[in-house]
Parts: structure tokens; C-alpha cells; sequence
């Protein structure tokens, strides 16, 4: 290494510690940004706030708009990973395990999603919606499956990925030493395989449902009366007013997405799988 | 505990050939390495016994049961791998009794044979903790009580010291070694390290190419080998390319000419001269026997490696290191010097086997 962390205090050392505090500023100052200004009790931000307060969570609250669309983006993400996880890891072993002739296209088709912009994917899938709403004689935009199958659409990508680098990792030995101990192969799949896996599954299980959860410029056009989900839902306040509501809903989507980290950082390290 | 009977066993990946016919009977109990350079075909051998690669041709057989085309969980061999390929997420204990619950035994008779097997090896203080939560060796011996304990047909050994530190090494050879012998087990062990091979194997094949170069105990490859790449595998040798000039010289192609009991060495077409480096003996100065001008003189421990020039030739001579004040301990680099040797200690041999 040619900068050293630790000794004498030198001034590669102290650039280097400069740069990382300034990385995580960056990082961070929109989010304290928000949970600070949530608090304020004017309604035109600005410094310093004369007095602080609660009242813009008590605002969030009697609007029934943000609870129903919390309510909705919850359902429409435990759905989309409860789906979208077990697709993706039947894909990523027959990436990673499958002997057949285009594994590497299928590889990056699975993992196209992501390449596309949300607002582009989401006017096509709106465009795919009608015209399947005219073949199949039923809604489809505007419902709680047409949101879920388009969330999925990107926790596919991100469980191939995540599940593709856990099984590249996997030791194959130890499949063949419960073989050699007289497991047949679903047994060495269920007791062996897939307890390897577990990592990465599990960490592809959080992904798809933050993405699903924070997602807006996919969803934007699907979604549709009583179907809005807490993003969208956001947007449509803002585009009437704009005060410290906002900042009270999303201080509440980060303690949610940081509990779901916590949580599940109890289970997997996380900084190991990703 | 069976025989293992290796029939024309062959395997090629696409044109190129890894096992080339193999023949190959290991006995009821006897430990049997397969001892080559990497690529030579040993691994994959043991892979086809242990039935993780079908072969391309040839049998494989436990006693007299064909186990050719039977898939790897119905063979019952206990292998240990390389990488021991523990169990991640399960406990010592529950690795160990993984083959038992396979096998269908109740929960009270699995965990008396599990302790068994961890007294074994002397982990049953660690039954509890996960293959992360112990070292090298302790994982190895769980890889080794987790083979034993299902009591196998055949015990096979993928290289199982490679990954442990020198001192454990020569400590874990002789606890595997010992409890090779006291329960009887039929072993096929694959390895690249000849002294690993040597002090554990009753029988060596030492293998090249796919193809066996020679079978035999320790005793009969390091003193008598088959061919100039046996000799030099199995442990060190000088090797002089030339001819038998008579009945009792051997001519080298640079031109010495080396005293050799040629009748105590019955190979017709021997083109090398093959001599251990112990098997000689270094005088000081140039008296009788071969003379030769000292080029490097390394000191080893209880040993002293001397390299002498022998015309265009050159000769590794290594003897216990010499006491202070001894005639040998003087000498320096550039030394003329002699080397002596009882003439049935060379072996003449073909350069490469037909």
C-alpha cells in the first residue's frame, strides 16, 4: 500500500482521511438534511428554524393518501420479492450450473432491466399493459399485479447478480462430500446447496423489496386510483405544496429501510455479500 | 473394509487423455498413493473411484461388485478432500453425522457414533463449533472423523496435508497413518509430495501423463527405479545420460567414465546413470576415486549439500554435516575433492520408459 492508515501522521494520511469524511458528507447531508428540516416548525424552510415541531407528522398522518400508500407499497414489495427472489435464483443456478448453448446472453438479457431508464421501461410496460388489457378482457394497469410483475422485472436483475456471485463462490466440494457421504442430489440441493446460498438469497430478498418500496419512475405510470403506492403518492402532494410533509414521510421510508438492514444485517453480513 | 480393483480405467476430456488405461489393485487394508506432477492424471483417478466423473472406459470394482456406472452417494467410499469441504453452516458434530443421517439412523445411535468418531480424532471438546470457528488441523481431523464414521468400503485421501503447516503436517501423517492401520482401512491416497508418499504408502504408483510409470513399496522406487523420471520423482538423484561402456563402466555422454556393477543392473536399455546423492561418499583432496572440483558447499543442518563439477558434468553429494575439525568441514568452493561409491549403488535406467 502507498498510503499508509496507520503510524506516524503523515500527509497522505491525513488526504486520505480528509477525502473519506468528505465521501461520507456527501453521503449523508441529504439524509440528515431531511430528518432535520422534518422537525421544523415553519412551513418556507430556513435557518435558523425558529421553533421546532411534530405538527408536519400529524400533517403526513390525516392524509389518508400516505398511509394507503405505505400500505400499498408494503403489500406491492413483500409481493414483488416473494416473486421476483425465487425467479431469479432458478435463473442464476442455471447460469451459474446449467450446461447449455447462450448461457452468457441469457446472463446479460436477465440482468437488462437495469440498463434501461425507469421512465422509458414504465411507458412500455404501459403501452404492454393495454394492449394486454384488450387481449385478456381485464384490467391490468392501475392493480396491485401490474405494479408487482413490473417491481419484478428489476428484483429479477438483482437476485441473478447477488445469488450469481454467492454461488460462484460456493465451495463445489462440499456438494461432493455429501454426495460421497450418501446424500442423493435433491438432498445435497436442500441440505447443502441451499444453505450456501442462504446469503445471498437473503440479501437479494432485502434489494428487491427496497428497490420495489423506494421505487417511483417505473411505477408512475401504472399506478392508479387506491393503487398509488407511497412514492408516487409523494409526488402528487408535491406537486400542490411544498412544506416539511415531505420531509416527515420519507424521515419515516428511511427508518423503515434502515430497520430492514438492520434486521436483516442480524442474519447475513451484509458487507459480505454485496 | 473391500478391495479396489482399477480395470483399464481411462478417461479423455475431448482429444486429450488424463487417464490412460489404469491398472491398479489396491488390498483389503493397504494404503496405496498415487504419486505424480500435477496433471499426471492421480486426481483424476480418484475422482472416477469415488465416482464423481464417469469414466470414458474401464472398470472400477469393490470387491467383485462392478461400481462402474453406480452414482457417487451409493458407492459408500469416505474421502477427505483437499479443502476438507466441511459443512459451512453446520457444527463439527452435525458434519460428522451427516453420512449417519443419510444412512437412516436414529438420532440416540447417530450421536453415540458421532462422539465416537470425535474421540477418534480428539475433538470432542469442539463437537459444537462451526468449521469457521476451528483451525486447519481441527477442521481436518472433522473432515477425517466424518469419513471414518459412516465406516466405508474404501477410504479415499485427496492430497490432505497440503493445506496444513510443515509441523502439523509431519504430526497429522502419522495419526492418519496409524488409524489407516489399526482399522484395517483400504486407502487410495493422491498426492504430489514424495516424502508424504514415501512415509505413509505401503505401495506407490507413480504416475505421469495418464499412464503408470511404476508400482511398488517406497523401498523398491527409491532404490530401484523403473525409469530416470521414477528416480528423480521419488526423491532426489543426479542422472548422467550416456551409455554401458563395459561390464563395470558406464560411459557418460560428456565422456567420464563412472564405475557400475552393470550385472546387479538388468536394463538392457539403459541410457542414464541414476545415483542418490546420500550414496556417495566425499574425500578431501584428489586421491583415488572420481576427482572433481567443489563448486558450492550449503549448509542444511544435519546435513551438508556439496555440488561438484565432474568435467562438464555436474554432481549433487549430500553427507551428515562434518564435526568441527573434521577434514570435510575445511572445504571451500573450488576444493579439488573425490567421490567414492559402492558400484551397485547406481542404477542404470532409460532415460524415459518405452
Amino acid at each position: 500500500m502507498f498510503l499508509r492508515l496507520t503510524g506516524q501522521p503523515s500527509l497522505g494520511r491525513v488526504l486520505v482521511r480528509t477525502m473519506i469524511a468528505v465521501a461520507y458528507l456527501i453521503i449523508f447531508a441529504p439524509v440528515v438534511m431531511i430528518v432535520v428540516t422534518s422537525f421544523f416548525a415553519q412551513e418556507i424552510i430556513s435557518f435558523p428554524p425558529p421553533a421546532l415541531s411534530l405538527r408536519w407528522y400529524a400533517n403526513a398522518w390525516d392524509k389518508p393518501e400516505f398511509l394507503r400508500g405505505l400500505v400499498t407499497s408494503l403489500e406491492v414489495a413483500l409481493l414483488t420479492a416473494a416473486i421476483g427472489v425465487p425467479i431469479g435464483t432458478a435463473a442464476a443456478l442455471a447460469i451459474v450450473r446449467g450446461e447449455f448453448p447462450g448461457r452468457g446472453v441469457l446472463s446479460s438479457f436477465l440482468l437488462a432491466p437495469l440498463a434501461v431508464p425507469g421512465v422509458v421501461a414504465g411507458s412500455g410496460l404501459y403501452m404492454f399493459y393495454v394492449m394486454a388489457e384488450d387481449v385478456f378482457d381485464r384490467d391490468i394497469k392501475a392493480t396491485t399485479e401490474g405494479l408487482v410483475a413490473a417491481h419484478t422485472l428489476l428484483a429479477i436483475p438483482w437476485t441473478v447478480r447477488l445469488v450469481v456471485a454467492s454461488l460462484q463462490g460456493l465451495d463445489r466440494r462440499a456438494e461432493e462430500a455429501a454426495a460421497n457421504l450418501g446424500a442423493n442430489p435433491f438432498t445435497v440441493f436442500r441440505r447443502i446447496t441451499l444453505p450456501m446460498m442462504r446469503p445471498g438469497i437473503v440479501a437479494a430478498a432485502m434489494f428487491s423489496f427496497i428497490q420495489s418500496f423506494e421505487n417511483l419512475d417505473l411505477s408512475i405510470l401504472l399506478v392508479g386510483p387506491g393503487r398509488i403506492t407511497l412514492p408516487v403518492a409523494m409526488l402528487n402532494y408535491l406537486e400542490f405544496r411544498i412544506d416539511p410533509t415531505l420531509a416527515a414521510v420519507a424521515t419515516v421510508q428511511i427508518i423503515l429501510v434502515g430497520l430492514l438492514m438492520v434486521v436483516t444485517d442480524r442474519f447475513v453480513k451484509l458487507s459480505r455479500v454485496v | 473394509m473391500s478391495q479396489l480393483s482399477i480395470e483399464k480405467l481411462s478417461k479423455r476430456f475431448g482429444a486429450s487423455v488424463a487417464v490412460d488405461e489404469l491398472d491398479l489393485a489396491v488390498r483389503e487394508g493397504e494404503l496405496v498413493a498415487l504419486l505424480g506432477p500435477s496433471g499426471c492424471g492421480k486426481t483424476t483417478t480418484l475422482r472416477m473411484v469415488a465416482g464423481f466423473l464417469p469414466p470414458s472406459s474401464g472398470r472400477v470394482l469393490f470387491d467383485a461388485e462392478d461400481v462402474t456406472r453406480l452414482p457417487a452417494y451409493k458407492r459408500a467410499t469416505g474421502m477427505v478432500f483437499q479443502s476438507y469441504a466441511l459443512f459451512p453452516h453446520m457444527s463439527a458434530a452435525d458434519n460428522v453425522g451427516f453420512g449417519l443421517e443419510m444412512r437412516g439412523l436414529n438420532a440416540t445411535e447417530r450421536r453415540k457414533r458421532v462422539e465416537d468418531a470425535l474421540r477418534l480424532v480428539r475433538l470432542s471438546h469442539l463437537a459444537e463449533r462451526l468449521p469457521r470457528q476451528l483451525s486447519g488441523g481441527q477442521q481436518q481431523r472433522v473432515a477425517l472423523a466424518r469419513a471414518l464414521v459412516i465406516n466405508p468400503r474404501i477410504f479415499l485421501l485427496d492430497e490432505p496435508l497440503s493445506n496444513l503447516d510443515a509441523k502439523l503436517r509431519a504430526e497429522v501423517r502419522l495419526e492418519i497413518r496409524s488409524l489407516q492401520q489399526r482399522l484395517g482401512l483400504t486407502t487410495l491416497m493422491v498426492t504430489h509430495d514424495r516424502e508424504e508418499a514415501l512415509t505413509m504408502a505401503d505401495r506407490l504408483v507413480v504416475m505421469e501423463s495418464g499412464r503408470v510409470r511404476q508400482i511398488g513399496t517406497p523401498r523398491e522406487l527409491y532404490d530401484a527405479p523403473a525409469d530416470a523420471f521414477v528416480a528423480d520423482f521419488v526423491g532426489r538423484c543426479n542422472i548422467l545420460a550416456g551409455r554401458r561402456a563395459s561390464e563395470t563402466q558406464f560411459r557418460t555422454d560428456s565422456g567420464l567414465v563412472l564405475p557400475v556393477d552393470t550385472v546387479a543392473n538388468e536394463c538392457k536399455d539403459a541410457s542414464a546413470f541414476a545415483l542418490r546423492p546420500e550414496r556417495i561418499t566425499l574425500r578431501a583432496g584428489g586421491a583415488d576415486g572420481i576427482e572433481g572440483r567443489l563448486r558450492a558447499v550449503t549448509y542444511m543442518g544435519a546435513q551438508t549439500e556439496y555440488v561438484v563439477a565432474l568435467g562438464a558434468e555436474s554432481v549433487v553429494v549430500v553427507q551428515p554435516t562434518p564435526g568441527a575439525g573434521e577434514p570435510l568441514a575445511a572445504l571451500k568452493p573450488d576444493d579439488i575433492v573425490s567421490l567414492h561409491w559402492d558400484r551397485k549403488a547406481p542404477r542404470l535406467v532409460p532415460q524415459v520408459s518405452p
